[in-house]
Order: C-alpha cells, then sequence, then structure tokens
C-alpha cells in the first residue's frame, strides 16, 4: 500500500509532499492550523497558515510576533508538491477541514467538526477523499446531542426561572467558539448578559468577523451592586468555584458541554444544570460525515478511539487509530488559563 | 408521571439539601393520594422486586439501537449503569408519556409482574417508545430495582410533616414496616387522628453519632452511660398482642431467621419493645461476623446452622413497655425499666453481660470508668472482645429519631491499617463511570506484590482524579474494564478485621477496607508484607 500523505511524527501531523505540519504540537518551520483551540493552535512555529476567520483568535494565541497568513475557503494552492485547501468544519469560527492533494491520491484532515447547525459559523462542508483524519471526541452511540432549538428553550427557561427568583444564572461555556454559540441562541430579552474577561476577548474578535452577537457587558466594567437578578454570566468552566464566581451573590450554575449527555459527568461537575451542547459532532454526527467524505482509509484521532475504529473496520472501511496529542472536549481552554490571573485582579472591582 | 420526574430530576440535580426539601414538599402539596403514597414508596427506597430480566433488557436494547453487542458494552461500561445506558441508546421518542404516577405504576410497572418473556418483551418495546428520555431512565431504573433517589428518610418525613401538620415522630413511626402503597395508606399517613398502629409496626432507631474530637470534650464522664458497642444486626425485637416481631433496622422483619430469639421474646410481657444487637454468641462470648452473616443470608435456619452458629438478642434500651411509648423518658430511667423487664429481681452486676429471662435474651451491661484515661485503657480490650469500641449515652437522654450529634456517641476503636501497593484499576459506577476509582492493592511475598484488599471509598475527588491520571498512563495491560497498573502508588488501608481465608491467594481477608490516605512519601518497596498481616491475623483473627 503507498505511503499516506500525512502521517505522525514527534512535531505533529506531517505531510512530506508539502513539508508542512498540520496543527503540530512542537515548533515547526511551516504549520497549518485547522481552528484556534489551544490543543490544535500551539506557539512557536516560524509560519502559520489558516482560515481568515482564524486570525484574530491565532492573534490572541500565538502574540504579536507569530507571523500567520491566511487563505478562503475552497481556494486551492500549492506547496511545494502538494495542492491544498482550506473548507468549512462548522466547529468554531474559521475552523477548517484541510485537504491535501499530491499524485492523485486526497487526504482530508477534519482537525474539530460538526454537523449540528451554529450561527457563529460557516457550515460542515464534507470533502470527497481518499483517506479521512477525524476526530472522535464524541465516539460513542450514548451521545446523541438534542437539537439545539430544544437546548436554547432548556437555556432560557433556566435563566428566565432564575431572574424570577432572583437569581443570577451563570453559564460556564469554553470561551471560544461554546461561549458565542450560546450568546447568540439565548433570548436576550430575558435579562442583561455579562461575560467573564476570556469570553469577552473573544467576543471582540467574533464581532470584528462580522457575527452578529447580542449586546454584553465586561463584569470587569461594572460594580457589583449594579448587576441585575436577571442577569446571565457567560463564563469558562475553569472560573467555577473560584473566588470569581462567589461574587455574584446568590446565583444558580450550568454548564454546557456534550458530556453533559451523561449522569455520572453531570454531578461530578456539582453543578445546578446540565446543557447537552457541544461545538463536536456526536455519534451520527461522526458516522454520517465519515460516509459522506466516501474515504475508503480514515485515520481516527482524539477521542473515543477504538470503539470509531472497530466500528468503521466493521463496515468493511480500513480503519487505524492514530495517536496525537490533541485533546477533544476536555479540560480547560489555554486562553481561558491565562486569563484566569488578570481576572482575580479584575474582579476586584466588584467588591 | 410528569411532576414525579421533575421532582426526581430536582433532587438529582442539586446537592443543596434546603433545594430537594423544598421540591419534596411541592411534590406532595400537589399529588393526589394515590400518587403520594407511590411517591413516598419509591423515596424511601422501597423496590418492586426486578420485574424484567438484565439479559432480556440488554438483548431488547442491541436490537432496537441497531449495534452490535460489544458496541453496546462498550457504551455500559462508559456509562456505567444499566438503566442509563439502556435511556440513552433506545430510539429517540416522542415527547413523553402523560399519565399520573399511579397509572404508571400499575400499567406500565406492575403488569410486568404477570408476564412471561416474549410478552415482556413486548410490552418493554411498547412502552419504551411512548417515553421521554427521562422518563425512560426512571423507568429503567424502576423495573431494574435500582431506582435510588438522594433524599433521607428523615427528609422525606419531615416534608411530610411540614405538608399534614403531623409531628414528623409519628411520620416516621406511620412509615416504619410493612406496607402497600394506596391512596387510603397516604390518608392514614398524615391523618389528624391516630390510628392504632399495627402491632408489629417498629420505632424509628436512634443513632449515635461517632466521635472525631478528644473524648473529653464531651464533658464530665459521669454524665453518661458507657457500654460496648457491639459487632452484629442492630434490631428491635417487639412483642404486643401476644406476637412477637423482630425487625432489622433496614426496616426488614427478619422474625423467621432467629427462632431461638422468637421464643425467648415470647416471655416478654405484651406491650414491650426493645432496642439492641443481634449476636453470633458460644459460651459467653462473641462469635465472628462472618458467622452470624450465615444466618442473615438464610430465610430458614436448618436446624444444624442453628446449633453451629447460636443467637442471641443484647438488648441496651427500651422503647415501649405497657403499651406505653416511653421514648420521651430519660435513659436512667429506661435503663431501670429494661433491668426490671428483663430481670425482675435482679441487679447489674456481671462483666459484660449475663443471663435473664432467657439465654437467648440478655443486657448490655454497663461499664464503669471513673475518668476518660480510665475508659481510653477499658477501650482497649475492644478488639480482644471482638466488639468495635465503646458506645456513650447521656443518663438524661431521651430516645430521638435518626442520627442527632450531642446526647448519643459511638467512640469505635482505631481500625487495623497496612501499607499496600496499588496493582489493578477498574473504572466505578454511577457517578464515577468515568473514573478508574475501585482498586485492588497487594503486599509485598517472596519479592512479588501479592492482592490482599480491594477498596474504593476514602479519597478526595481530586485525589481520585489524580489517581485515574495515574492509571491512565501506567497501564500495563487492560481486559475488559480492568487494567493492571504498574506498581508505584502507595496507599494506607484501613480495615476492620482480619481472617484466614483459604479462598484467597494470599491465605488471608480483610474486612471493610477502605482507604485512610495516599503516601505519596512511601517507595513501593516500603509497603508491607504479607508475614506482617499473618502476624496481625495471630493477634486479632482468632
Ligand atoms: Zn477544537
Ligand atoms: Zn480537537
Amino acid at each position: 500500500m503507498a505511503e499516506d500523505l500525512v502521517r505522525v511524527t514527534e512535531q505533529g501531523l506531517y505531510c512530506q509532499a508539502g513539508d508542512f505540519y498540520i496543527d503540530p504540537w512542537r515548533s515547526v518551520k511551516r504549520a497549518l492550523i485547522t481552528h484556534g483551540h489551544s490543543d490544535h493552535a500551539r506557539s512557536g512555529s516560524a509560519s502559520y497558515l489558516s482560515h481568515t476567520d482564524s486570525r484574530g483568535i491565532l492573534r490572541l494565541r500565538l502574540g504579536e510576533e507569530a507571523k500567520i497568513e491566511t487563505i478562503d475557503y475552497g481556494l486551492p494552492i500549492t506547496i511545494k508538491d502538494a495542492i491544498v485547501s482550506f473548507h468549512p468544519a462548522g466547529h468554531i469560527l474559521g475552523s477548517s477541514q484541510i485537504r491535501i492533494e499530491h499524485k492523485g491520491q486526497i487526504c482530508v484532515v477534519s482537525g474539530d467538526y460538526k454537523t449540528q447547525r451554529d450561527p457563529s459559523c460557516q457550515a460542515i462542508e464534507p470533502v470527497r477523499c481518499h483517506t479521512f483524519i477525524t476526530e472522535s471526541t464524541f465516539g460513542l452511540p450514548i451521545y446523541r446531542f438534542p437539537s439545539p432549538e430544544i437546548i436554547a428553550a432548556e437555556v432560557n427557561q433556566w435563566w428566565q426561572a432564575n431572574a424570577n427568583e432572583g437569581k443570577v444564572s451563570i453559564l460556564y461555556a469554553y470561551s471560544l467558539g461554546k461561549a458565542q454559540r450560546l450568546l447568540m441562541s439565548v433570548d436576550p430579552s430575558i435579562g442583561p448578559i455579562y461575560t467573564h474577561g476570556a469570553v469577552e476577548a473573544l467576543n471582540a474578535v467574533y464581532r470584528g468577523c462580522g457575527v452578529k452577537l447580542p449586546a454584553t457587558t465586561y463584569v470587569g466594567d461594572v460594580k457589583k451592586e449594579d448587576i441585575g437578578r436577571n442577569a446571565l454570566v457567560v463564563a469558562p468552566p475553569n472560573a467555577q468555584d473560584s473566588l470569581w464566581a462567589r461574587k455574584f451573590g446568590k446565583s444558580s450554575d450550568a454548564f454546557a458541554s456534550g458530556w453533559m449527555r451523561v449522569r455520572g459527568a453531570r454531578r461530578r461537575r456539582s453543578l445546578d444544570r446540565g446543557f447537552v451542547m457541544s461545538d463536536h459532532a456526536d455519534w451520527q454526527g461522526l458516522t454520517e460525515t465519515i460516509a459522506a467524505t466516501g474515504a475508503e482509509r480514515v485515520l481516527v484521532t482524539h477521542g473515543y478511539t477504538p470503539p470509531l475504529v472497530r466500528y468503521l473496520t466493521d463496515l468493511g472501511l480500513d480503519a487505524h487509530a492514530l495517536e496525537t496529542a490533541f485533546t477533544g472536549e476536555e479540560g480547560s481552554d489555554k486562553l481561558d488559563a491565562d486569563k484566569e490571573t488578570t481576572t482575580e485582579n479584575e474582579a476586584g472591582t466588584l467588591q | 408521571m410528569r411532576t414525579f420526574v421533575e421532582l426526581y430530576q430536582t433532587v438529582d440535580r442539586t446537592t443543596k439539601t434546603g433545594e430537594k426539601s423544598d421540591a419534596l414538599v411541592s411534590y406532595f402539596q400537589q399529588a393526589s393520594s394515590s400518587d403520594a403514597s407511590w411517591a413516598v414508596f419509591f423515596l424511601t427506597g422501597r423496590k418492586l422486586r426486578r420485574l424484567a430480566p438484565t439479559a432480556l433488557l440488554k438483548q431488547l436494547t442491541i436490537e432496537l439501537s441497531g449495534l452490535a453487542p460489544w458496541l453496546f458494552q462498550e457504551c455500559y461500561d462508559n456509562v456505567g449503569d444499566l438503566a442509563e445506558t439502556m435511556a440513552l441508546l433506545l430510539p429517540e421518542s416522542s415527547a413523553g408519556l402523560d399519565v399520573d404516577l399511579t397509572e404508571f405504576v400499575e400499567r406500565y410497572l406492575l403488569v410486568l409482574r404477570n408476564l412471561d418473556d416474549s410478552d415482556t418483551a413486548a410490552h418493554l418495546v411498547e412502552t419504551w417508545a411512548k417515553l421521554s428520555l427521562d422518563q425512560k431512565f426512571i423507568f429503567n431504573k424502576l423495573i431494574t430495582g435500582g431506582f435510588r433517589v438522594g433524599v433521607s428518610q428523615q427528609m422525606v418525613t419531615k416534608a411530610l410533616a411540614t405538608v399534614s401538620g403531623i409531628d414528623p415522630n409519628v411520620v416516621a413511626h406511620r412509615m416504619m414496616g410493612n406496607w402497600e402503597p394506596s391512596a387510603q395508606w397516604y390518608e392514614q399517613l398524615i391523618a389528624a387522628e391516630t390510628a392504632d398502629a399495627m402491632a408489629s409496626t417498629p420505632y424509628p432507631f436512634y443513632l449515635a453519632y461517632p466521635i472525631q474530637e478528644e473524648v473529653d470534650s464531651l464533658g464530665d464522664i459521669k454524665d453518661f452511660q458507657i457500654e460496648w458497642k457491639w459487632d452484629g444486626i442492630r434490631a428491635q425485637v417487639i412483642k404486643r398482642d401476644g406476637q412477637v416481631f423482630i425487625w432489622s433496622r433496614g426496616e426488614e422483619l427478619i422474625s423467621e431467621r432467629f427462632p431461638e430469639i422468637m421464643t425467648a421474646a415470647s416471655r416478654l410481657p405484651n406491650g414491650t419493645v426493645l432496642d439492641g444487637e443481634i449476636l453470633a454468641w458460644s459460651e459467653g462470648d462473641v462469635m465472628p461476623f462472618a458467622l452470624l452473616q450465615q444466618r442473615i443470608g438464610r430465610k430458614t435456619v436448618g436446624k444444624k446452622l442453628l446449633s453451629e452458629v447460636p443467637c442471641i438478642f443484647m438488648a441496651y434500651d427500651i422503647l415501649e413497655t405497657a403499651g406505653q411509648d416511653i421514648r420521651q423518658e430519660p435513659m436512667v430511667a429506661r435503663r431501670q425499666k429494661l433491668l426490671s423487664i428483663l430481670m425482675p429481681g435482679q441487679c447489674d452486676a456481671a462483666p459484660s453481660c449475663r443471663g435473664t429471662l432467657s439465654e437467648h435474651l440478655r443486657i448490655s451491661a454497663e461499664l464503669s470508668a471513673d475518668s476518660w484515661q480510665a475508659l481510653t485503657v477499658l477501650r482497649q480490650d475492644s478488639r480482644k472482645l471482638k466488639v468495635e469500641g465503646i458506645m456513650l449515652k447521656r443518663r438524661d437522654s431521651v430516645y430521638g429519631v435518626g442520627r442527632k450529634r450531642g446526647d448519643w456517641w459511638k467512640w469505635k476503636i482505631n481500625p487495623l491499617s497496612m501499607d499496600a501497593v496499588l496493582v489493578y484499576a477498574q473504572r466505578g459506577h454511577g457517578r464515577r463511570a468515568s473514573l478508574y476509582s475501585d482498586y485492588t492493592f497487594a503486599v509485598w511475598h517472596d519479592g512479588q506484590l501479592v492482592p490482599v484488599a480491594k477498596a474504593y471509598s476514602g479519597l478526595t475527588d481530586e485525589e481520585m482524579k489524580s489517581v485515574d491520571d495515574y492509571v491512565r498512563k501506567n497501564t500495563l495491560e487492560k481486559f475488559g474494564p480492568v487494567r493492571t497498573v504498574k506498581p508505584g502508588l502507595v496507599f494506607e488501608i484501613a480495615f476492620e478485621g482480619i481472617q484466614k481465608s483459604p479462598r484467597h491467594k494470599s491465605g488471608i481477608a480483610v474486612r471493610f477496607p477502605r482507604i485512610a490516605r495516599l503516601r505519596p512519601d512511601k517507595p513501593i518497596e516500603e509497603a508491607d508484607t504479607l508475614a506482617q498481616l499473618h502476624e496481625m491475623l495471630e493477634v486479632y483473627g482468632k
């Protein structure tokens, strides 16, 4: 069998034909970036290429010095011996699948993706290919996500009920992507919306790309007593149980994540509510997308890799696990952590 | 059904007692008597017999979801709970059933009792199609007998007292024993007039609080009645209307399992309720708890077992005499009544306990100690006497309900302990389904690690996460849900007792092992040896 167009090296996913890396976890000469989450976009490489809408996010993540080039969806370019193009992945703003063609062989690296509707970014477009490198964060059939409309209604109901009881609603969500998606699905007529510093910084980037977010106020800019009891506060998960979260007094807290589908995960968080909403594909989204690519060879990365590989093998596909350093919808996002120290100080104005 | 599901969810989501209580009160305020009776039944942990075989449930879920059996199993391992796994995998359906709880129980649950396997399958498929995800979860929990809600019996009692305006003690008393849910039962439960309690009804048990501080912080030792803390089955013996009933603290009627105690108790005057401990007892001495367990395990007791493991009732309190509830009288007065009923014309004298009306009905003796120091010395005999430690009861204390801080204290002996090495880890269940939280520990023997104990409790969530992380990064082998772990972590394991066990490779079995703490300071070479455990067996295992 011919060698794969993309293989795993110590530095990351490497394409020899084009002599570039995709989402490398070590410093390299040339990095192609699927999207701005911290496990996919790491600093230290000499040059970066990403989708146009990822520029602002990468700037925040990689610093002023980083050399970032951008490209629009669907535009083929030649890098050494490879033809490369970016295609929407539906995961977050600017998220891309990267298509690589060399000597008639086509390989697509999915990055992270989802099939659910998301008003804050462009919908996924499956790309025909021979080899598909897919994520598998929610690669078990127990992960079946309700429609975003149902979840939006649940969130609004929860917010409204809290407002009626005079409780501030604190909604924990990853600051990049999930937060903006939620902001676009809540009903701003219920009350004012406040944000944690990490979320507000990314809101600015989204607005800069023309995404129509509702009005939000950074909590650091207001006094504690000015925050109405009918407020919604959107914050990254690592703000939970911090000094920061306790400033709001009587409140109800919730977490929006695909993991909230399972009771044990909901209870471990010890939050008042868990909303089942993810920016990753559920089992059906994964299997349908894989089928739509028409790929005969599927390489599965971060997530429930073994069951998805076995399932695809049972279907007659040439499926294998690929060990990478991506983490999926786990832990918290590094951008959130970076902001945490400043937020402790900022929160001082709340007292 | 909808309101019951909402109640379940509210209680399940929150860890705040206040919110749980509010949810209970508002549920009972609007529920019909019949629905409320079923709610009380389920909320207090009463169970319907398993209504469908597990194998059938799995098979149906596999068929309806269209998944390969291995993939179903993978999901089950991950979720850790069959009822939930089924609910998550079964086809998504409509908005759910709109019937009240009673109709739901009768039409969809109880009907399963009379169906054979193929009719059961048809009924399940039809029912699942009508249920929402949340309803499916609760339905599955109920048919598998695994339904549990995060409220205590006391919280339910209090909520019912709030709704009805009846004294919580009366509500608790009426809720004890065997009963069938019905509108009539519920109305009696919250009725202002005290209908005559059934002859068999026990009182709620009063529980002691563990001493956590220094014992002398309790004040003057003379204010306390001191007894051994017996290691048996807590029980109430009731004699009313010429009948005898024995109730365990789990509110199970266990009379038939202890015929010798039944016979002895038949000599008690009518209208007597005793509180005490059932013990396996031979020649003035407690027998190992494992033997008592053989007696609990059988519904009917054969002659052989009866003579090999004779049992007694060690009485330490009296709650009713001459048909009068005397729980509000002080301990010291109740003790006098206990003595006069069980040992007419005698006084308390023997060292640990003594014969009374019958050799199978004894009184837990009062211990004497002039000072806390003297008691501390006395307590060191506990392990030798096979008791769990010391009980301290204020002489002026009433017999309360549930566990309260202040009047009754248990002062347990320190458990035995060993330093052992983590060798296997398994995913937990329920709340811990995604963490490696069930561990097997080993000690050294001839340069090898021999497994000696399994334990899963005792770590904080944070510690558990760090151990989980270690397990994932140091897996040598996987078989099923179990991982063999590279030896590297030492734990202090506490346990209550140690016994010979030919069934175990190590030749010993420890009782109630639990994790006392992580020992990151200890290299694995310094963990204990099997020889050290065998020394402990010599001292404490007889
Ligand atoms: Zn991502
Ligand atoms: Zn990812």
